[in-house]
């Protein structure tokens, strides 16, 4: 054991002096061999963590069903934002949801010059502030992230939205509440 | 006069005036890429950890290198109101001594664990210099995990230096002082009650929990810093000492008049062997010893009572004296372990023992003399060499990983390096101004990391913004990879920077807590979730078990209490993500706030003292919706029979 704790803490030194460097690259900015060395340049959602509880970026990286929400949110640039602080509520459509829009839209909606509709769509799925269940009211009215707002049905325990979207489960995360939803929310015609 | 020979003459006198303030040989103060060299960029790490003494504020505080950026204060000897630390009812219990609660101490050293002479990145710890303590911090989570008093003590200085594995950390007295039964006697009394001990406290190798293992009693002299031996002197400690005139009066004089006081000598383990053949005396005393739970999420302080003590009368060959110029301060032995380095405050050399020679002269009894009952080495026979002519006022020594030693210069204001094979005197810098410590990465260790000398300097004057009668205390940065030092950077401190330590940041940043787990939360007041919050009377003392999470507290309404109730807060942070604490704040507290790591429980005591609703929030910014985490108390006279009653979020 003390030989092993050694060994490592050569190894912890050889680092040291690798990832060190000659004293004219220390922190220098503009070097390759800086930047990859202690960067913290990720931001938010790249921080390395996996003692906390996974926030709503990470838990939907890790659902299967929620690979196209994912990859909107990256295409939206929003995942910083939702890795944040927060306290969220998001409705989150599987991937089944967003292939129930017309044939096609979703493709064009990854398109470069669609990305600010892409964002409002986003934003129409977030909240700012934890709805748990038992505080939501049949008929309640939320304000989005986007500046419009969803209507909530409560019924026989069951809860929809826009009295379009089935809410399926309550999934939480640290900075927030996530609910997956059956059908993407498109924001009210202007 | 022409306006060009005023211009003149004052051109030359200005030349005049920096070439007179500048040592020969010195390169100019700052050179063209020092900025480079201690930029770390936005979003970059720095490269090391740099542990440094609070001095007179009692804490320890968390820089990065080269950047000087300063990322905690760790709240150790003294309150910290923006932790709470020594105002939450987990955390009184750190401060108490046989003296009862000290909210105030003075830090002086840190010491950086070491396993086989090397940083491990475990704990540091630091010493409470008024009040005799220790305390060790933890460095997975930067706080301050126990705190041990020290009897038979006054002045805890020469401390909390630490053995090749952490097996011992020691505490020398500054002050001897009368101990024992007699102790109401005449201060001239010095020379006959007045005694210093050096204790030697065991670290559990694996729980770091700390024990006094034994004390040693001493002649009445001053106990000033000390070190370790390592490698062929593991299983030595050296201690300087001063005041060897044993004054009591007026020591600025009366400690100086000898040429020489002494660097004492310890064989430990020759001490462990006594204390195993029962050579110990068991004394009574008072002491506290504190521990904080991270468990439990509380400390617990325990009085005990009886210390071991050795009398080197009893324990032969266990301790030396050696010869040591003017008062020696620092006492730094070098990374092999061979040499022994003794800083003579007045002095204007440094002399430089060699542990072989000092066995060599222990084994042929080469004494000048005894002091008190303890042997005198000859000097000349211990001695390595001296640093001739290296500057005026040696203080405190450190070592590169290239042979080099880096010795502090209070009075001449400067860095001195020398080599240890044949103490030549290689270069020099100037600091601003009177240098008090210095610091060089792994510097006391077997195996010192280099790069950087830091020197921690106890006047400013000009270096920054005034700001009143005080100025910030100063670090400065020097780079000692080339052949000559170069300055890179000055730092602000916090308090007064004595000793500090460095260590690569990689040996600690893997290791740092990011949350408290929930589960494992065992605070008997916890309430690990919103169904468990409540509030419950106990005669006048109302129990408030309170949650918080982004972005609301339950209950946030509270009615039924009583002016004259005491009421307690026990906030448990359900969070349990990295960097999320709350805080909690009620109107009218006496004491101070709190602030609650993800997955902590901590406990504020409020005394309503009038009748009214009062509010209460989080104060630290936790979300978006932080404002809103908010709520209120109603507080009714004495006599009221408003019922008790608690909720969240009932209102429609």
């Amino acid at each position: 054991m003390k030989h092993r704790i050694v060994l490592s803490m050569i190894w912890i030194a050889l680092l040291t002096f690798a990832s060190c460097g000659g004293g004219d690259k220390v922190a220098n900015a503009e070097t390759p061999e800086a930047a990859e060395a202690g960067t913290t340049d990720l931001g938010q959602a790249g921080v390395q963590d996996d003692e906390s509880q996974k926030d709503i970026v990470k838990v939907a990286v890790g659902s299967a069903d929620h690979s196209t929400l994912v990859k909107a949110l990256q295409q939206a640039e929003y995942v910083h934002a939702l890795a944040n602080a927060g306290p969220f509520t998001v409705f989150a459509p599987t991937n089944a949801a967003f292939d129930k829009l017309p044939a096609g839209t979703v493709d064009n909606l990854m398109k470069a010059d669609q990305k600010d509709a892409l964002r409002n769509i986003l934003e129409y799925h977030v909240a700012l502030a934890v709805y748990k269940e038992n505080m939501i009211r049949d008929g309640q009215s939320l304000g989005m992230a986007n500046g419009d707002n969803i209507t909530l049905q409560v019924k026989d325990g069951k809860m929809m939205v826009n009295n379009s979207a089935n809410v399926l489960a309550a999934v939480p995360a640290s900075n927030g509440l996530i609910y997956v939803i059956d059908a993407v929310l498109l924001p009210p015609a202007k | 006069m022409p306006w060009g020979m005023v211009g003149g003459a004052m051109l030359v006198s200005l030349l005049f005036s920096i070439q007179a303030c500048k040592p020969k040989g010195v390169q100019s103060a700052v050179s063209g890429d020092s900025a480079v060299k201690a930029y770390v960029a936005p979003g970059k790490y720095d490269e090391f950890y740099n542990f440094v003494s609070g001095g007179f504020s009692g804490q320890m505080s968390v820089y990065g290198l080269p950047s000087g950026r300063l990322f905690r204060v760790i709240p150790v000897f003294s309150v910290d109101p923006e932790k709470g630390w020594g105002y939450s009812e987990e955390t009184k219990p750190m401060l108490n001594t046989s003296h009862g609660f000290v909210p105030w101490d003075d830090l002086h050293h840190p010491a950086l664990s070491t396993t086989e002479g090397i940083h491990d990145g475990r704990w540091a710890f630091g010493n409470a210099n008024n009040t005799p303590r220790i305390a060790r911090i933890d460095l997975k989570t930067f706080r301050t995990a126990e705190i041990i008093e020290i009897p038979n003590s006054g002045g805890n200085h020469s401390s909390p230096f630490i053995t090749e594995n952490t097996e011992y950390v020691v505490a020398g007295t500054r002050f001897s002082v009368p101990m024992g039964d007699k102790v109401d006697v005449p201060i001239k009394s010095y020379k006959e009650n007045f005694r210093g001990t050096v204790s030697f406290i065991s670290v559990d190798p694996a729980e770091g929990e700390m024990k006094i293992a034994f004390q040693i009693l001493l002649p009445g002299v001053n106990f000033d810093l000390a070190r370790a031996g390592k490698g062929k002197s593991h299983g030595w400690f050296f201690f300087s000492c001063y005041n060897s005139e044993r004054a009591n009066t007026l020591l600025e004089v009366n400690a100086s008049q000898k040429d020489k006081d002494f660097i004492m000598a310890v064989n430990w383990k020759k001490a462990e062997e006594y204390v195993k053949a029962g050579k110990g005396m068991k004394k009574n005393v008072k002491y506290a010893h504190n521990v904080y739970d991270e468990v439990t999420h509380m400390a617990t302080s325990k009085i005990e009572t009886e210390v071991l003590v050795l009398d080197p009368k009893d324990c032969p060959d266990m301790v030396y004296f050696m010869p040591c110029p003017k008062s020696p301060h620092g006492c730094d032995t070098d990374p092999s372990g061979e040499y022994i380095v003794g800083s003579g405050k007045l002095a204007a050399l440094i002399p430089v023992f060699s542990f072989t020679k000092i066995q060599e002269a222990i084994a042929a009894k080469n004494f000048e003399g005894d002091y008190e009952g303890i042997p005198v080495l000859n000097y000349d026979a211990v001695l390595h060499g001296e640093v001739k002519k290296p500057g005026l006022g040696p203080l405190h020594t450190e070592f590169d990983d290239k042979g080099f030693a880096y010795t502090s210069f209070f009075v001449s204001s400067e860095i001195v390096k020398w080599r240890v094979s044949d103490l030549q005197v290689v270069d020099r810098v100037p600091t601003y101004y009177s240098i008090g410590h210095l610091c060089v990465p792994g510097g006391p260790t077997k195996k010192p990391w280099g790069k950087y000398v830091i020197a921690y300097n106890k006047i400013t004057k000009d270096r920054y913004l005034p700001t009143g009668p005080e100025l910030s205390q100063s670090a400065q940065l020097y780079s000692i990879e080339g052949e000559k030092m170069q300055l890179l950077l000055d730092f602000p401190t916090i308090g007064e920077p004595h000793y500090a330590e460095a260590i690569p940041a990689e040996m600690i940043m893997k290791n740092s807590t990011k949350i408290f787990k929930l589960e494992e939360n065992k605070n008997p007041y916890a309430a690990l979730g919103e169904k468990e919050a409540k509030v419950e009377r106990k005669g006048n003392e109302v129990h408030v078990y309170m949650t918080s999470i982004r972005s609301h507290i339950v209950p946030d309404n509270i009615e039924g209490i009583k002016v004259g109730d005491q009421v307690y807060f026990h906030v448990t942070n359900l969070e349990q993500d990295w960097d999320v604490p709350h805080g909690f704040a009620v109107k009218g507290a006496n004491n101070a706030e709190l602030l609650i790591m993800p997955g902590e429980t901590q406990t504020l005591l409020w005394k309503p003292d009038r009748v009214g609703v009062f509010p209460m929030y989080c104060t630290d910014f936790c979300s978006a919706l932080h404002q809103e985490m908010q709520g209120y108390v109603r507080v009714s006279p004495s006599g009221s029979n408003v019922p008790l009653i608690f909720s969240t979020g009932d209102q429609q």
